[in-house]
């Protein structure tokens, strides 16, 4: 295993603006506002928390994990990785991750994919895409299934092998381990909390996250 | 910069002309290009970070877009993505077309714009491509290494379509090349005919998410 760079931050949960607990299976969609800091919080350990951004003033720039990983050169993500879209632009930057890496690779579980990696019985199981597009439909936005590019897995752990192997290992993560990042622009935040029970991607058990908002501090 | 619809069980052979290769490339489904080639889908199906013979090509609706018949170079870079204008620029300097015309450095970013709008398609629809050619790894500290030396020329790789496909290429430096001349390597690209893959099929054996890709793009065709 790899050097973890853990960073914790300065905010109080009681300053926040806004804090939800997003059941494991169920979908969030929010605006952050430029300057403010998103955390999201791992309440109970080893949970996936699938997350998609779009820029809020012209939602055709989007989060692009490609791109992110380029212009950092290393594919995890952590404290000072910049959260790039798909114009090459930054969007967000992680600035405290008491976790220590969060995937960039295995993107979001779906119906389809699900019959592809266990079996054709899986095909109706719940899963990430499913509730995003559900956010999706209800956004009032004119997004769809055609804006969902690969997402980011905070509190995932996907190892890359020297010789080009993947690995999907036991999280990282534990209860309230965190990750937070600041907003250079409005952006809209999608996340599903995975309820993938066919890998050990929540340890086989899908739990709770939350979601907090500050305010820029001054 | 190129896109054709190529129908489903054929061949498609890339070849490096000259070493320093790197192909882009997108694939859609012909008949409903919402289901498209996911890079996440088909690196958890198979295990990999690296493209290579056995592998099948993974759209987002579970379904085999294209089969790696055959690969005399063993690694190509699913991870890095595309150049932009502003990394040709970076790497490569201005090249405009007012000052080179027809050689002006392109990048793939526009080059796939271009092509997708052919299509019907934009930005949307740009999303996560493979390079051909080229090699990427990823040390234990997730930090990625690109190798200028990996394709010496005269390697191919060879796709089995799986289902009538729209392909979207772009040759253009990789993003991680080294700054310096911008590299222009043909690449070929020969269609032939394939057979659909039998039961004893490399490609359908290679993992068991291999099989039940095929076997699930099969029922578009029932």
């Amino acid at each position: 295993m790899s050097t973890l760079n853990y960073v914790e931050s300065p905010l109080h949960e009681a300053d926040a603006i806004y804090t939800k607990i997003i059941p494991a299976g169920d979908g969030w969609m929010h605006l952050i506002k430029a300057g403010q800091t998103l955390r999201i919080t791992d309440l109970e350990g080893n949970q996936a928390a699938d997350t998609f951004f779009f820029d809020a003033a012209d939602t055709d720039e989007r989060y692009c994990a490609q791109t992110t990983i380029r212009a950092q050169g290393g594919i995890y993500l952590t404290t000072g990785t910049r959260l790039m879209s798909n114009r090459d632009r930054s969007m967000l930057t992680i600035t405290a991750d008491t976790c220590g890496r969060h995937d960039t690779l295995g993107g979001a579980c779906a119906a389809e994919s699900n019959m592809v990696r266990y079996a054709r019985s899986k095909r109706f199981m719940h899963n990430c895409r499913d509730s995003f597009l559900l956010q999706l439909a209800q956004s009032g936005l004119p997004l769809g299934k055609r804006d969902l590019a690969h997402n980011i897995n905070f509190f995932m752990n996907v190892p890359v092998t020297p010789e080009g192997g993947l690995k999907f290992d036991d999280g990282v993560s534990e209860p309230g381990k965190y990750v937070e990042m600041v907003a250079e622009r409005n952006v809209h935040c999608l996340i599903s909390n995975c309820p993938q029970l066919n890998n050990p991607c929540n340890a086989y058990n899908p739990t709770p996250i939350r979601v907090s908002i500050w305010e820029p501090l001054s | 910069m190129w896109s054709m619809r190529v129908t489903r069980h054929r061949t498609i052979r890339f070849t490096a002309l000259t070493g320093g290769a790197n192909l882009s490339a997108l694939f859609f489904n012909a008949a409903n290009p919402l289901d498209r080639l996911n890079i996440p889908d088909t690196l958890k199906a198979l295990h990999t970070a690296k493209i290579t013979k056995g592998h099948v090509l993974m759209s987002d609706m579970g379904h085999a877009l294209a089969s790696v018949i055959d690969d005399t170079l063993g690694w190509h870079d699913p991870l890095a993505g595309l150049t932009t204008a502003e990394i040709v620029r970076h790497s490569f300097g201005s090249g405009s077309y007012q000052e080179l015309r027809n050689d002006f450095l392109r990048n793939s970013h526009d080059n796939f714009l271009i092509e997708l709008n052919k299509h019907g398609l934009g930005i949307r629809d740009l999303v996560a491509c493979l390079n051909f050619f080229s090699k990427v790894s990823a040390d234990e500290e997730g930090r990625l290494h690109f190798d200028p030396t990996h394709c010496k020329g005269g390697e191919s790789i060879t796709l089995r379509t799986e289902m009538d496909l729209l392909v979207v290429l772009s040759n253009c430096p990789h993003p991680m090349h080294p700054p310096g001349d911008y590299p222009r390597i043909p690449v070929e690209v020969e269609i032939g005919l394939a057979t659909k893959p039998e039961e004893e099929d490399f490609c359908r054996n290679f993992r068991p998410e291999c099989a039940r890709a095929l076997a699930l793009t099969e029922r578009l065709y029932l």
